[in-house]
C-alpha cells in the first residue's frame, strides 16, 4: 500500500490546496528570482561569495544566469561607471516584464565614495531602483536578506498582467 | 628629529594655502657620481643635445629636446640595453608657463638601472610615437591623449582608452574639476534619456552624507518604513522586521528561531 499522507478526512478527501491565481504564480515567481550576474567592481565579490556553497542562493531557488533575458532581477553589485551607463540600460531593456532590481553597496546605490567625474551618483538615474542595500561591500547575509525582502515584495503585489511597468521616466 | 613649529593656533590656520601643493625636492647629485650612468650620459650626449642631466633617488634624469626622443629611445633601447619601457606620461604645469612636462621611465634589466627621459612642450603640440619602439606605449600614448588631450604623431590609433569615445574634457588636467564640469554631470542623462529628460531626473546629489527624514522618496528609516512618496509626519507605528509573512508562504514554512538547531562549534 501506498506509504502517502492523504488525510482523506479534510479537504473532500483530495490531496489539493486551494488558491488564488494571483498567490500561485507570485509563489512561483517569489521562490525562482533568477539574477542577472552583474558584478561591476569589489561588490560583485560579495555576490559571488552569495551564490557558492556557504551561503548557497540556490536555496531561495536563485540562480544565476549569464544572460537579461533569462534574468528576472538584476544585482548591481558595484561601481557603476557613466561609460558603463549605456550599457547598464540596455541590459535592463531586455529583461523581461516582471522584472527587479536591487542595487548592491554603497557605489550603486549613491556613487558612495566615488565622488567624481567618472562614476554615476547612484544606479537609480538610469534604472527604477526596488531595494537599496547599505554597504561597502555589503555582507552576503545583507544580500540574502535583500532577497528575502524582494520575494515579500513580490508576494505583496498583484500578479496580474496588468501590472504598471516600471518607468524610471 | 623634525623641527619643532608652535601648535598654538593650529585649528584656526588652514594646513596649506598653496593651491597646487608644491612637494619639496629630493636632493640631486651630479651623474658624475654613477660610473655606469655616467658612461650611459656620455654615450647620449655624444649623439643628442642634452639640456639638463642628474642623479635622483638612483634614477637618472635627462632633459632632451622634444623632437629627438624616438631617437634617443631608440638609441637607448639598441646600445644601452636600457630594454623596457616602464611608464611614461605627462605632468601638467600650465599654470606655471603653459608646457607640459612629459617623461619616460626606462628600465635596464642587465646594469639594473634606471633612467627618466623627459622633456617639455607647449600647450597644443604633438609628441612622437615610440610605439615602433615599445608596444606599450600603445596604451600609454592613448592615456595621455585621453587624460591631457596630449597627441602621439604616428601613433597607430589615437583615440581615448579609458574615458568613452564622445567624452569632452581631459580629466588629469589640473584645470579639470574633480566632481566632473558640466558635460560630465549630465553625461549620461543626456547619452541614453536625451537632455530634455534633465528636468525630470534631476541634478546628481554629491552630498554623500544626506539623509533626510522626511523625504520618503529617497530615504527610510530602519524600523519604521513607509511606502515611497507618503508624507513622513514623524508619528509613524514602527514596522515589524521580519523575512517572511506570518504562517509562511505555501511550500515554504517559516523559520522559528525556537525549533532551529544552533551549531555552537564552528569547526563542526
Ligand atoms: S560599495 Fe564598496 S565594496 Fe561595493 S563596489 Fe563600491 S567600493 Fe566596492
Amino acid at each position: 500500500m501506498a506509504q502517502h499522507k492523504v488525510n482523506y478526512t479534510q479537504d473532500g478527501g483530495l490531496p489539493v490546496a486551494l488558491t488564488s491565481i494571483d498567490k500561485i504564480v507570485n509563489w512561483g515567481r517569489s521562490n525562482s528570482i533568477w539574477a542577472l550576474t552583474y558584478g561591476l567592481a569589489c561588490c560583485g565579490i560579495e555576490m559571488m561569495a552569495s551564490g557558492a556553497s556557504r551561503f548557497d542562493f540556490d536555496r531561495y531557488g536563485t540562480i544565476f544566469r549569464a544572460s537579461p533575458r533569462q534574468a528576472d532581477v538584476m544585482i548591481v553589485a558595484g561601481t557603476l561607471t557613466k561609460k558603463h551607463a549605456e550599457f547598464i540600460k540596455r541590459l535592463y531593456d531586455q529583461m523581461t516584464e516582471p522584472r527587479w532590481v536591487i542595487s548592491m553597496g554603497s557605489c550603486a546605490n549613491t556613487g558612495g565614495m566615488f565622488n567624481t567625474y567618472a562614476t554615476v551618483q547612484g544606479c537609480d538615474r538610469i534604472i527604477p531602483v526596488d531595494l537599496y542595500l547599505p554597504g561597502c561591500a555589503p555582507r552576503p547575509e545583507t544580500l540574502q536578506y535583500g532577497v528575502m525582502l524582494l520575494q515579500k515584495k513580490i508576494r505583496a503585489n498583484s500578479a496580474s498582467k496588468a501590472q504598471k511597468p516600471k518607468r524610471l521616466m | 628629529m623634525r623641527a619643532y613649529t608652535p601648535k598654538d593656533d593650529v585649528q584656526a590656520k588652514a594646513y596649506y594655502t598653496d593651491r597646487f601643493y608644491v612637494a619639496p625636492q629630493v636632493p640631486k647629485q651630479d651623474v658624475s657620481t654613477d660610473p655606469v650612468f655616467a658612461a650611459d650620459l656620455e654615450a647620449i650626449s655624444a649623439k643628442f643635445e642634452v639640456k639638463e642631466s642628474f642623479i635622483q633617488v638612483e634614477n637618472m634624469v635627462i632633459y632632451i629636446n622634444a623632437k629627438d626622443i624616438y631617437a634617443v629611445l631608440e638609441f637607448m633601447r639598441d646600445s644601452l640595453e636600457y630594454t623596457q619601457l616602464t611608464e611614461m606620461s605627462a605632468i601638467d604645469w600650465l599654470a606655471k608657463d603653459d608646457t607640459f612636462e612629459i617623461f619616460y621611465q626606462m628600465l635596464s634589466m642587465n646594469k639594473r638601472k634606471r633612467t627618466r627621459i623627459k622633456f617639455f612642450i607647449k600647450n597644443g603640440d604633438a609628441v612622437d610615437s615610440v610605439e615602433k619602439l615599445f608596444r606599450c606605449a600603445d596604451w600609454s600614448e592613448r592615456e595621455m591623449f585621453d587624460m591631457f588631450g596630449i597627441e602621439a604623431n604616428n601613433h597607430p590609433f589615437m583615440k581615448r582608452i579609458l574615458m568613452p569615445y564622445d567624452w569632452q574634457g581631459n580629466p588629469l588636467l589640473k584645470t579639470y574639476p574633480l566632481e566632473g564640469d558640466e558635460f560630465a554631470a549630465w553625461y549620461e542623462i543626456d547619452k541614453i534619456y536625451g537632455k530634455e529628460a534633465r528636468e525630470a531626473i534631476g541634478p546628481e546629489i554629491r552630498d554623500t552624507a544626506r539623509v533626510d527624514r522626511y523625504d520618503s522618496e529617497r530615504f527610510a528609516r530602519l524600523g519604521y518604513e513607509q511606502p515611497k512618496g507618503t508624507k513622513i509626519t514623524g508619528n509613524e507605528e514602527p514596522t515589524v522586521q521580519s523575512y517572511q509573512e506570518e504562517g509562511g508562504v505555501f511550500m515554504v514554512t517559516k523559520f522559528d528561531k525556537d525549533t532551529s538547531k544552533i551549531i555552537d562549534d564552528p569547526q563542526r
